[in-house]
């Protein structure tokens, strides 16, 4: 999983059935002191995340399809899986 | 996932078992202020999307899944038209 901050809010019309009624967003990854790390990219959300919000983003398609409960033929990678309160670091 | 504007078309005759028939498109894959990232790629077009489209890709095994049939040789998928996106204005990013 990455730890991100949501960027803000997308929205696509014409898009794959697998992704109608899933909330879509720009994330950004962020180190353990919260600076962006790397290029944003774009995340679906199970857990009703906020703009602004740090985020733990898994990036992997066995899971997400283990979370949807949407079968075995989904195409979606990325999804916004819990919402980071704070990350303590040495 | 990640965003891309796309920039060509492939034609492609011969092509692998399981993809006869799929529409190629040549994207760059950018940020979200529309900044090129990366190199440009070849992607399957799952949603008719038009040249300089802005779009969302699905990469690696889950681009197959996005195809149909599924069990194709592909490794990155146009999945959705991006109408817009809500983001901050970048120069006031350190307010934040």
């Amino acid at each position: 999983m990455r730890y991100c901050r949501v960027v803000g809010p997308m929205w696509a019309t014409v898009k794959h059935p697998a992704f109608n009624g899933r909330p879509l967003f720009i994330v950004q990854p962020l180190d353990d002191k919260g600076v962006d790390v790397g290029t944003t990219f774009v995340a679906i959300d199970t857990v009703q995340a906020g703009v602004g919000d740090k985020v733990l983003v898994l990036s992997e398609g066995t899971g997400t399809r283990q979370i949807l409960k949407q079968g075995d033929i989904v195409p979606i990678r990325s999804t916004i899986i819990g919402v980071v309160d704070h990350v303590e670091s040495a | 996932m990640y965003l891309g504007i796309v920039k060509g078309t492939v034609v492609a005759e011969r092509k692998s078992t399981g993809l006869e028939g799929t529409k190629l498109l040549m994207v760059q894959p950018v940020d979200e202020h529309g900044t090129p990232v990366g190199d440009l790629q070849a992607a399957v077009d799952r949603v008719q999307a038009g040249l300089g489209d802005l779009v969302y890709l699905v990469g690696s095994r889950e681009a197959a899944l996005a195809c149909d049939p599924w069990f194709v040789p592909v490794d990155a998928a146009i999945v959705g038209i991006v109408d817009g996106i809500d983001v901050p204005d970048p120069a006031r990013r350190e307010e934040r």
